[in-house]
């Protein structure tokens, strides 16, 4: 095995590693909304991704998300919450709020028509 | 440390350069920006704002404001806009800013307003993205309060008014979003000390006027989407173009170039080097959404399809550019190759691909749409014994609505005067007219035919038939199949590990792959990145889900939940009520049997008339009866019932009696033969009563809830699916399996109170069986609930039936064959869609990473890896359109 070999094995292993870890195991960073108001609302960019796309909620308060899309991409047109049965058409370019009361604490995940944008809220 | 507003240079902060103006301290890194600064501070102060949306009053007396334009799409759009806008009073600069697509206006108060300005903007043709927010406040006490809170507002940046009304203690805002958010409208207001509360919460509408505000709405997704695709097409030619020369120098040997375009002329060489620059626009503008999206992903620490074409063409461009530019640094000339073809075509095609999906998905969520549509705008209600028309939001309960014929019916309601033919195929799904008299009910979105009627308004706004069968759409469509989920397991990894496998087979070909391994392995790193197809995979289930809810909807059906669909075909037991479901569910005349020289038609009238002294619900029947026949009836005299025996009365002169066996036993009335016919009429299920005329026996008089005319039918098509049919009444056993029998039904649970229908739902179940429950919802909600899907039926306008699954607004059991036929058809969809998806990543993969290679040779083009991967998803997305023509098999 030549020096060159040896070294692109080497590159390509921690490569691989480094995408497992980048996307598979590192930690994300949550955003934790203010739950002192009688609502918890937040603010989500639309733009090839959620941002912030880890949010953190209090159970039991109801939640106002406002999705400003701020693309015409087609896959976020719609951001559908499953596990809640909501769904909601974003305009683009315009703050379109889903209103959300889960009561029960857990993880509840979002994403776009057809999953490509993936977003979740932890319900403490 | 502060910037020097005119070079935009970080300068030290005190400096001693600077400028005061209005208070506001500017400074300068040297003289010569002070001076300029000096002459026309307001050149550099309006830098400063344009940057970002907003509106603001100086103290010149001059206000400002930019706002963002939709649609600009060409330099000459800028021209139409400035000048437009400069033909108002009061404009003293108006610069629109092409790249940002921002427009920024000065204007002295007063002259002109804000509103003027947007409505410039739209006379020019363009649109701007503004949103209108009501808010309720609470806590206004006085008119300086509406001021002071108009002012907050107006000086934050993005919003561009606010009026605030002391009466209505509302407020209307518009503003930009992007620039502000609601909920810093809402601090906003908070902070100067008053309460905030959403009265209809934000409506997100366009500076267009209100009163079409509905249609807007929905016009402007549609306007974005089709706004994509053009683009989307313009970005494909872009590519696809210049693709044709690069392929043709791509490959000199194949067409058998002359000598000066073969590999390593200096003219090849130019040429790659225009090929390099070239491909930049196509990556960065035709592949900006891949771009994009990949950026914003990797933030998110998350991967998409974005990534994968994104990683792909950049290596391809790097090594290629590397080989173009530096060719030298390759221990071999032939290592010193391009691969800007694959650029052009790669992005060529998946952008068509993105853009033929656009196309596919406007039409699998057609149902909804149409659904939509068919909300009416106005209504012409009866206010002080007026006619007037006004917006269907303003319709209140209780309100007299005027029907003409071919105008649509705006909210739902009961009849109370006219009568007329209503086409409700859209709702119910049923292609003949149903006729309406007075009590009908009618159904808002539904079209009057024939006549003209009023009728009282009963369900208005988000409790109409059609917002709740939106809404149920709606939720419905967004709901998961069971089977996704485990779509979804798959999909969290699916991207990362693409790019592992991509990453290790770069590895494999360049350690054990030929000469020239290093082009091997590119190629091959490249091809599989390409390929893989995340999106097919993620659309698969909803994209059928959504087009067979749709289709549901179209005919009256109303699936709850992407789950109800999925158990909807797996059922091997289906449970139906008797009363309502097959049967009509109230009694009507069924047989006359006279004798004694009597006609059928005496025995009518003379039955008739006596029961138009009771309130049976039996008698009833007969007087309809009657009336079909158009029988007239005389009045009755001297009426009595004794219950358990019948009624007597005198009619014409006539003495009257009717009742059963015991009732003439007690007149001594002979009945002959009379006795047995009864006998049998009662195996049939049915109510016969006798009668007697001046004590004579005059015949038989039978009434019976009759069987639904499809009933039978559906029955059938249930068994010939392979369904076990039970039937479940509170009837004695005799009238139930006299109906059984009628309509074929194999198992009868009779004489179950209401109450015990939800633990015959269980029995069965505990046999093991997957169980369907039938019924009207109200009285057997909880059998409904019990059962593992519960059809409502014949609901009519109370479509949100929170026990059943499925709920058919008509009530015919045609409607639950359909319901499971067309569960079946969309499972069998889903599964097509998934197998496909899977297929194709699980073949597509390992023959992109050259698998098939060592044995027969073959290896995947990384561009036809990209035809394969932009076309995978749009036919996905046909084949879930292809259920849009789902047509059952019944008849």
């Amino acid at each position: 095995m030549t020096a060159d070999q040896i070294f692109v094995i080497i590159a390509g292993l921690a490569a691989a590693a480094w995408v497992a870890w980048y996307f598979w195991f590192s930690e994300k960073k949550a955003v934790k909304i203010d739950s002192t108001g009688a609502i918890q609302e937040a603010v989500i960019k639309v733009k090839g991704g959620y941002t912030p796309d880890l949010l953190i909620f209090q159970a039991g308060k109801p939640i106002k998300l406002n999705f400003i899309r701020e693309e015409t991409a087609a896959c976020s047109e719609e951001v559908i919450f499953d596990n809640l049965g909501v769904k909601a058409t974003l305009t683009p370019y315009k703050t379109i709020p889903v209103e959300l009361n889960i009561d029960k604490p857990g993880e509840y995940d979002f994403h776009c028509a057809m999953g490509m944008l993936r977003g979740k809220l932890i319900v403490e | 440390m502060t910037h020097d507003p005119v070079c935009g240079m970080e300068v030290k902060s005190p400096s001693k350069y600077f400028i005061d103006v209005n208070g506001k301290i500017y400074e300068f890194c040297s003289e010569n920006c002070q001076e300029k600064f000096a002459t026309d501070p307001m050149q550099f102060l309006e830098k400063e704002s344009l940057s970002k949306a907003g509106y603001r009053k100086t103290s010149y007396g001059i206000e400002k404001i930019t706002l963002p334009v939709l649609g600009l799409h060409c330099i000459s759009c800028v021209n139409t806009i400035e000048q437009e806008i400069k033909k108002l009073p009061g404009i003293k600069v108006v610069k629109v800013n092409y790249t940002t697509e921002m427009v920024h206006v000065e204007y002295k108060s007063g002259e002109v307003t804000t509103t003027d300005i947007v409505e410039a903007i739209k006379k020019a043709g363009y649109k701007t993205g503004q949103a209108t927010l009501n808010l309720g406040i609470g806590g206004m006490y006085c008119g300086s309060c509406v001021t002071k809170i108009e002012d907050a507002l107006e000086n934050e940046s993005g919003v561009i008014s606010a009026s605030v009304d002391l009466a209505s203690e509302s407020a209307i805002i518009k503003y930009i979003p992007g620039v502000v958010d609601v909920k810093n409208i809402k601090k906003e207001i908070e902070q100067l000390g008053y309460q905030v509360f959403d009265t209809s919460s934000v409506k997100a509408t366009e500076e267009n006027g209100s009163d079409k505000k509905d249609v807007e709405e929905v016009d402007e997704n549609e306007l974005a989407r089709e706004k994509e695709y053009k683009t989307l097409i313009k970005k494909f030619l872009f590519a696809a173009i210049l693709a044709v020369p690069v392929i043709f120098f791509s490959y000199p040997e194949l067409w058998g170039l002359p000598e000066q375009f073969q590999r390593g002329s200096s003219t090849l060489r130019l040429i790659w080097i225009a090929m390099s620059l070239l491909s930049l626009p196509v990556m960065f503008w035709s592949g900006s959404q891949f771009y994009k999206g990949a950026w914003a992903a990797f933030k998110n620490r998350s991967a998409n399809m974005h990534t994968l074409i994104a990683t792909g063409i950049s290596a391809a461009w790097i090594y290629s550019t590397v080989a173009t530019f530096f060719p030298g640094i390759f221990p071999e000339a032939k290592l010193a190759d391009q691969f800007f073809d694959v650029i052009f075509v790669v992005v060529a095609l998946v952008v068509l691909g993105m853009a033929l999906e656009i196309r596919a998905k406007g039409k699998s969520s057609e149902a909804i749409k149409k659904l939509i549509g068919l909300q009416p705008k106005t209504a012409r209600v009866l206010r002080d014994n007026k006619e007037v028309d006004i917006p269907v939001e303003e319709v209140v309960l209780d309100d007299i609505i005027i029907v003409r014929p071919g105008e649509k019916i705006p909210v739902d309601g009961v009849l109370i005067e006219g009568s007329s033919a209503v086409d409700e195929s859209m709702i119910t799904g049923e292609g003949i007219p149903v006729e309406k008299k007075v009590n009908d009910e009618v159904i808002g979105g539904t079209i009057n035919k024939t006549g003209s009627f009023k009728f009282k308004a009963t369900k208005i706004g988000k409790d109409t038939a059609l917002s709740q069968i939106i809404q149920m759409v709606e939720q419905a469509q967004s709901s998961k199949a069971p089977i996704q989920k485990i779509v979804d397991k798959v999909a969290g990894y699916f991207v990362p590990a693409v790019m592992i496998i991509a990453i290790f087979t770069f590895i494999a070909w360049y350690v054990f792959g030929p000469d020239p391994n290093l082009i091997y392995a590119l190629i091959t790193f490249i091809t599989v990145l390409v390929i893989a197809c995340p999106c097919a995979l993620g659309l698969a289930t909803p994209i059928s889900l959504m087009v067979g809810v749709g289709k549901g909807a179209e005919n009256g059906i109303l699936i709850r939940s992407g789950d109800a669909l999925e158990t909807a075909q797996k059922l091997d037991t289906i449970v139906l009520d008797k009363t309502g479901t097959i049967t009509e569910g109230k009694p009507s005349l069924t047989d006359i049997i006279s004798v004694n020289g009597f006609t059928e038609n005496d025995i009518l009238l003379y039955s008739a008339s006596v029961e138009k002294a009771s309130e049976h619900p039996l008698g009833e029947s007969i007087i309809n009866g009657a009336k079909k026949k158009s029988i007239n009836l005389f009045d009755p005299t001297d009426f009595e019932a004794t219950p358990g025996y019948g009624v007597e009365a005198v009619v014409n002169n006539r003495k009257v009696l009717l009742g059963n066996l015991k009732m003439m036993q007690k007149n001594n009335i002979e009945l002959d033969d009379l006795e047995v016919r009864s006998k049998q009429l009662a195996d049939d299920g049915k109510t016969p009563m006798f009668v007697a005329i001046d004590g004579t026996a005059s015949g038989i008089i039978a009434v019976a809830d009759v069987i639904k005319p499809d009933s039978v039918e559906a029955i059938a098509q249930f068994k010939k699916m392979g369904l076990e049919v039970v039937m479940i009444t509170g009837d004695n056993s005799r009238t139930a399996n006299a109906i059984a029998k009628q309509v074929g039904v194999d198992r009868v649970f009779s004489e179950v109170l209401p109450e015990d229908k939800a633990f015959k739902v269980q029995e069965l179940q505990n046999e093991g069986k997957i169980v369907a429950m039938v019924g009207d919802g109200i009285n057997d909600a909880p059998a409904l609930a019990q059962a593992d899907i519960g059809f409502a039926i014949g609901t009519g306008t109370d479509v949100a039936i929170e026990a059943s699954d499925i709920t058919l607004i008509k009530g015919s059991l045609k409607g639950v064959v359909l319901a499971i036929q067309l569960s079946k058809a969309t499972m069998k969809n889903i599964k097509q869609n998934l197998f496909g998806a899977f297929f194709y990543n699980g073949l597509g993969l390992p023959i992109a990473a050259g698998l098939l290679y060592p044995f027969f040779g073959i290896l995947l083009s990384p561009m036809l890896a990209g035809a394969a991967m932009a076309f995978s998803s749009v036919t996905v997305v046909t084949n879930a359109n292809r259920l849009r023509k789902f047509k059952t098999n019944w008849k």
